[in-house]
């Protein structure tokens, strides 16, 4: 086995440029990640910041317009960009990484039934016979919580919460090591999302997966957190312990994020970040949240690399580069 | 299974459905009973003809239809030596014979033709034979006689010199009794053709039919060659139905598959579809079928053959591209990806079940158009040769010039045998349509 404290997936300097009619849009640039075994990564971030692209960039996702797609990524010590696109998709995708898709509400196929469709993984990579499969189909339905008289409905009898969680079984059956959930509770009602999050967290208990939450939504994040990464634009701007991260945010775009999120019975409005993100086509060179930035100083037209901080922090700002003048 | 048996039950509000359905379990039984009971290759020994009609009366209508005009004209008789009182003379060399074929006879109108069938057993020695008519008032008419070989004919209704004696033909005059010869009038009665014999061999024996051959017959008539008009009318609904069906599956489900291919793969391949698709729009499909048919071969198989693959490139792939292009795009498309289903399953299992519902009732609508493209080409004379379908009788009946002979039923039966495949489906494809396609619900 490798060192238990090696991480599980290890992303460095990931890059996925879309080409559009405009040029050449930077929707992952220049991503670093960890994700240790066992530990769930919450990936935060606005609309538009390439939370999306990230995922489908790991699990090679990959639109007809790409522009670039490179960097460098370990599973479990496994270089998995330079495999070729048939071995990654027989040996990786699924096998080792799944995915709960966006709108994970409408990636059922409306005509096949609930319980085929979940075992479709199987038969697709294994080629399980159909009986065999459907045993694992009703213990995986039994580990989320999914009742077996399930297996031979239509998606379109399901509730909401229910088909979220078969969405959820069918990236679990085949027990990868790492799966990414794609905002999984983004159209639910706070009680289903509480006790999907509640079915994450047991998975995560019991069976050790790893896992990547894909959201923008701070507050159901911080059920599983372990640790966060927060991007902006298309980079990570903050990756950091979660308990740190939530209580003690670095980065100054953390912060006011941080600020902005409602809790009940606040007394003051809750903050908001002036000004709009960066077009991902032309970013504005250097620090890409400088224009909304508050304590905006003369280093943030240069691009600021990622400074580690103590506790296992990455912040991508100059206030944390060691010996910055502030007020340069 | 319960979804099947529910999507019946709300079929069974619409009437046009059951009306539909009825009509098409009514040919599929018909068909199912047609195949079992005739089968293929006896179907086709009939239709060529000969001996095996030689009972049947020329042209002659269906019975039901001169019954309910309260016409009663005559079907035909056979009347057999077997039932007749023979009695034989034995002399040196051989034997007389006289065997006496009386029937009844209360039809109005007259016969269309009589005949008799002779047949000569245990000798290779012709006979002689002498007739004679003996009608309802007693009067007693000289037929003549000849040399009778094995097997004979003796074609009373061909004879010349009887006719001219008669001045009627025979069947009309041997029937006619005293009424004015310019308006003949049937007398009914019993009547009698004795038939005397002189057999050349002691242990010969004659068999003698008499043929009175009527002027209706059966269900569906006769035609020009005494052929059973049933038989085609029969024969032509399986061959229809398995046509207007094969035809449909063909052209359809390989249209949707290649629509869904170029869907799916875009680029090139989309390209040369949508082109292919473009060029096979502008061809003219029955001019193509009749040269086929002229230039090779007219097989009924071979059509379809033809039919399906010039109707794989046709307008269909443009309404299912249209219909694909955004489930193409659909979430669980790309999930089908993510997991790592390959093209032809993401085809095959997501995007092709999609749309079937959708496609069923244009479906089952497009089954009666291939039928009437088969009856169109049998009556432009490319019909099958050998199978008997009821373009063919149609065919038969234009050539013959049926309706300008006042023969009706030869035209009527096939034309709404047609008719009826056509509403049937119709009917039911409409009602599927308002089932399947929710933008058609009223309530």
């Amino acid at each position: 086995m490798t060192d238990a404290r090696e991480p599980l997936l290890k992303v460095r300097n990931l890059q996925l440029h879309y080409r559009t009619r405009r040029g050449t849009a930077r929707a992952v640039d220049c991503v670093d990640l960890d994700v240790g075994r066992n530990e769930a990564l919450v990936v935060l971030g606005e609309s538009g910041s390439g939370k999306s692209s990230l995922a489908k960039a790991l699990m090679r996702l990959l639109p007809r317009n790409v522009a670039r797609y490179s960097g460098q990524v370990l599973l479990g010590g496994d270089e998995l960009m330079p495999m070729g696109d048939e071995h990654f998709r027989s040996s990786v995708q699924w096998n080792r990484i799944s995915m709960v898709m966006q709108a994970a509400m409408n990636a059922l196929n409306p005509v096949v039934r609930v319980g085929e469709q979940v075992a479709e993984p199987l038969r697709v990579h294994r080629g399980w016979s159909k009986e065999a499969a459907m045993e694992r189909v009703v213990a995986t339905f039994a580990t989320v919580g999914v009742s077996r008289d399930f297996v031979s409905r239509y998606p379109f009898e399901l509730s909401g919460g229910m088909r979220q969680r078969v969405v959820l079984a069918m990236a679990l059956i085949t027990e990868p090591e790492l799966v990414i959930l794609d905002e999984p509770t983004s159209a639910l009602d706070v009680l289903t999302q509480a006790s999907i999050m509640n079915v994450l967290k047991r998975i995560k208990r019991e069976q050790g997966t790893s896992f990547i939450l894909i959201t923008h939504d701070v507050a159901t994040s911080s059920e599983l957190a372990d640790r966060v990464a927060l991007m902006y634009a298309g980079q990570v701007v903050e990756q950091s312990d979660a308990r740190d991260f939530f209580h003690h945010p670095a980065h100054p775009y953390s912060r006011l994020l941080m600020d902005s999120v409602p809790r009940l019975h606040q007394s003051e409005p809750p903050g908001y970040i002036p000004g709009e993100p960066p077009d991902l086509v032309d970013p504005p060179a250097g620090c890409r949240f400088a224009d909304r930035c508050p304590q905006r100083f003369g280093r943030c037209s240069d691009d600021p690399s990622a400074f580690e901080l103590e506790g296992e922090r990455r912040v991508r700002c100059w206030l944390y580069k060691e010996g910055t003048d502030h007020d340069g | 299974m319960s979804r099947w048996m529910q999507g019946l039950r709300e079929l069974k509000g619409y009437p046009s459905a059951v009306g539909g359905l009825a009509i098409i379990v009514f040919l599929v039984a018909l068909s199912l009973y047609t195949v079992i009971t005739i089968p293929y290759s006896e179907a086709l020994e009939r239709w060529r003809g000969g001996d095996h009609w030689q009972m049947n009366p020329v042209n002659a209508g269906p019975v039901w239809a001169d019954r309910l005009l309260g016409g009663n004209l005559p079907q035909t008789r056979v009347v057999a030596s077997d039932d007749a009182e023979v009695r034989e003379a034995p002399f040196e060399g051989g034997k007389q014979v006289r065997i006496p074929l009386s029937f009844e006879y209360d039809n109005e109108g007259f016969p269309s033709e009589l005949n008799l069938f002779l047949n000569q057993k245990g000798t290779q020695q012709e006979a002689f034979v002498r007739l004679t008519w003996h009608t309802p008032s007693g009067e007693t008419i000289p037929l003549g006689g000849r040399r009778i070989s094995e097997e004979d004919r003796i074609s009373i209704s061909q004879n010349r010199a009887l006719e001219g004696r008669l001045g009627m033909v025979p069947h009309v005059g041997l029937f006619a009794g005293a009424s004015d010869p310019a308006d003949p009038q049937a007398e009914q009665g019993e009547y009698r053709l004795t038939v005397d014999a002189m057999l050349f061999d002691p242990k010969a024996e004659l068999e003698a039919d008499l043929a009175v051959y009527g002027r209706v017959h059966g269900l569906a008539g006769t035609d020009y060659q005494r052929r059973n008009l049933m038989l085609a009318l029969m024969w032509g609904t399986p061959v229809a139905l398995a046509f207007g069906l094969l035809a449909a599956v063909g052209t359809t489900l390989t249209t949707l598959v290649i629509a869904a291919t170029g869907v799916w793969f875009r680029g090139w391949v989309d390209a040369l579809i949508q082109r292919l698709t473009e060029v096979n729009m502008i061809l003219p499909m029955l001019p193509i079928l009749v040269m086929v048919g002229t230039l090779y071969s007219t097989s009924i198989w071979l059509m379809l053959g033809v039919v399906i693959a010039l109707g794989i490139f046709s307008a269909g792939i443009k309404t299912y591209r249209a219909m694909l292009l955004p489930i193409r795009e659909a979430p669980y498309i790309e999930a089908a990806r993510a997991y790592g289903a390959g093209n032809a399953r993401i085809i095959l299992r997501y995007m092709i079940p999609r749309i079937l519902p959708v496609l069923i009732p244009t479906f089952v609508t497009l089954i009666p158009t291939f039928v009437f493209l088969e009856a169109s080409l049998a009556v432009l004379g490319l019909g099958d040769p050998q199978l008997p379908t009821w373009g063919k009788v149609l065919n038969d009946a234009q050539q013959q010039s049926a309706l300008y002979n006042g023969f009706y039923y030869w035209v009527v039966a096939p034309a709404v045998l047609l008719m009826l495949t056509g509403l049937g489906f119709a009917m039911f494809g409409f009602a599927l349509d308002r089932v399947f396609n929710p933008r058609l619900r009223t309530q």
